[in-house]
């Protein structure tokens, strides 16, 4: 399927997780295409970097679930910041663990999982929706119950798949993809490479194969698709590219960046716009 | 005869003390001084640190900051951002952050300043304080000791969690939550004066108290014997100079790259 399909497919209001984290593996173009169709008040559910600072740009979110905003590269993101400093969006903190505890309770189909995380922080005292719960056991102890994050659609990249959506992860963090797929009713992939299920490397390549294909509802082949964000080991983060987007502070630079990123009608424009394969292959691989 | 040494590397060699005596744990320095800390600390007293290379693996010995040139990291295991949540909920880990605001109970935030509706500045997000600061010890460095870091009354978001018995879960104390220590520009501090009230244990090399005072904006305890920080080992200059810090990063710390005794000179 197309990107710009992935992004018809979603209606107004529905909850959408987005996979990666902050400056890596972004599903970018899919990202773009969002930001090309009319959807609106969008819930996004992220370990978040351009994919957020970009759909607040563009006033795509309502309500935004997560537990930071940043490139890695660059610590913090005007876009997002802008959106949070004038109250544009409704922001929902968790722990970064906790993220991951109320998608894994939405991939286990529970209404919530007990944690102590979050008990006695803003976290909790901010957010009238969290409940504790006591132990039934003789510890009796008091814990938060973590609600389960439930999404409508998961959006993730990855680096291989064959159309049947058997896909592979060569990055070397998988980060929390896996949950979000679990969690969500749909689940749609992009992808580097679409190929033939017998070039997936067999056994070896299986270890990579982090989430079974009937969680997958379609496949999007989209070329250096995670750009400006990494997609290791193929590039790294485009950090010039990242300034320029940040640069997009007003309205009128914000219509500029999207003309000349975003309204694109195909990923080789978008390559060729952001200076061409060649540039992005020889970005650095993130390293810190 | 102690050999000069800047600010920078008085910050660096007294934050390593945080993993000092802590056995086999994961060593996490988030920003360059803390990191240069765990990795000197792993190079120097505790061997037995884990740390990774900032992105999925486990590395033997510390990789360098700045242009790496041809080095490889000495890749020793796998730890995924999975991986860390499930080892930290577990307990063996000490981290060394730097928070944008603390308050009197050792709370901090880098979430928001201002009002949760429409805060006056935006910041990253809780990331992960609640969970360590409630599941293992961890420790603070504050590169600008001032008013508006340590704040008045509670800071505007509590990520981290402090040494706050009204917020406690039934008023006890979480059972793993600890900050071990706070490095600042100025001095050194703890948790251990009178019920838990922030306390001054060593002043940098020239800094007198009042300043520590004037630039705090509640009050602090103060140890029986307020010692001077003591300066980095020459063993720690030479591994900081010419191993983890090769192209001088942390010349860039503090404006105008002072001496660790600011009695003296600042460095040419």
């Amino acid at each position: 399927m197309k990107v710009d399909e992935i992004a018809a497919s979603l209606s107004d209001g529905m909850v959408v997780g987005i996979g990666g984290w902050g400056g890596r593996r972004k599903p970018m173009a899919a990202i773009r295409a969002i930001l090309r169709s009319p959807v609106k008040d969008l819930t996004i559910v992220s370990y978040g970097g351009a994919d957020v600072g970009m759909l607040c740009a563009a006033g795509k979110i309502k309500k935004l679930i997560f537990g930071f905003v940043s490139h890695d590269a660059i610590p913090l993101d005007g876009h997002f910041r802008a959106a949070r400093q004038g109250g544009a969006i409704e922001c929902v903190d968790f722990d970064e663990g906790m993220l991951q505890w109320g998608l894994r309770a939405a991939a286990m189909r529970l209404p919530f999982l007990p944690t102590r995380t979050g008990l006695a922080s803003d976290v909790v005292a901010q957010n009238t929706n969290l409940k504790t719960v006591k132990s039934p056991y003789t510890d009796g102890e008091e814990l938060l119950a973590m609600p389960a994050i439930n999404l409508d659609v998961a959006i993730l990249h990855a680096n291989v798949s064959d159309k049947r959506g058997n896909s592979q992860i060569h990055s070397p963090d998988p980060f929390f993809d896996e949950l979000m797929a679990r969690a969500a009713t749909k689940t749609y992939l992009t992808v580097e490479r679409l190929v033939e299920t017998e070039a997936l490397g067999g056994r070896e390549g299986a270890h990579t194969n982090y989430i079974e294909r009937n969680l997958i509802t379609g496949v999007a082949e989209v070329p250096h698709g995670a750009h400006p964000t990494s997609c290791d080991p193929q590039y790294g983060i485009d950090v010039g590219h990242l300034k320029t987007y940040m640069a997009a502070k007003g309205e009128d630079e914000w219509a500029a960046y999207c003309d000349q990123f975003v309204n694109l009608p195909d990923q080789a424009s978008y390559v060729n716009a952001v200076g061409g394969e060649d540039h992005i292959k020889f970005l650095r691989l993130p390293g810190f | 005869m102690t050999q000069n040494y800047t600010l920078a590397e008085l910050c660096i060699s007294a934050t390593a003390e945080a993993w000092r005596d802590r056995g086999e744990i994961l060593a996490t320095g988030i920003g360059l001084v803390p990191r240069l800390a765990a990795s000197l600390a792993k190079m120097t007293f505790n061997p037995d640190l884990m740390m990774t290379d900032g992105e999925a693996y486990l590395v033997s010995e510390p990789v360098p900051v700045g242009p790496l040139g041809d080095y490889q990291p000495k890749i020793e295991g796998w730890m995924t951002y999975d991986k860390v949540f499930d080892n930290l909920w577990g307990g063996r880990r000490h981290a060394v952050v730097t928070p944008t605001q603390i308050d009197k109970y050792g709370q901090s935030n880098i979430t928001f300043i201002g009002d949760r509706s429409a805060p006056k500045v935006a910041l990253l997000g809780v990331r992960g304080y609640p969970g360590n600061s409630t599941n293992h010890a961890n420790s603070f460095f504050v590169p600008g000791h001032n008013t508006r870091c340590f704040v008045e009354g509670e800071v505007d978001m509590v990520g981290g969690i402090g040494y706050n018995p009204s917020r406690w879960p039934g008023g006890r104390k979480p059972k793993d939550f600890e900050i071990s220590m706070i490095v600042t520009d100025l001095a050194i501090m703890d948790f251990q004066g009178p019920d838990n009230q922030m306390r001054v244990t060593h002043l940098h090399p020239g800094i007198e108290l009042e300043q520590v005072r004037e630039n705090t904006s509640f009050e602090l305890a103060t140890a029986s014997e307020i010692k001077q920080t003591p300066a980095p080992t020459p063993e720690q200059l030479e591994i900081v100079r010419t191993f983890l810090d090769p192209h001088d990063l942390r010349a860039s710390v503090f404006k105008g790259n002072p001496a660790g005794d600011r009695r003296t000179e600042p460095h040419g």
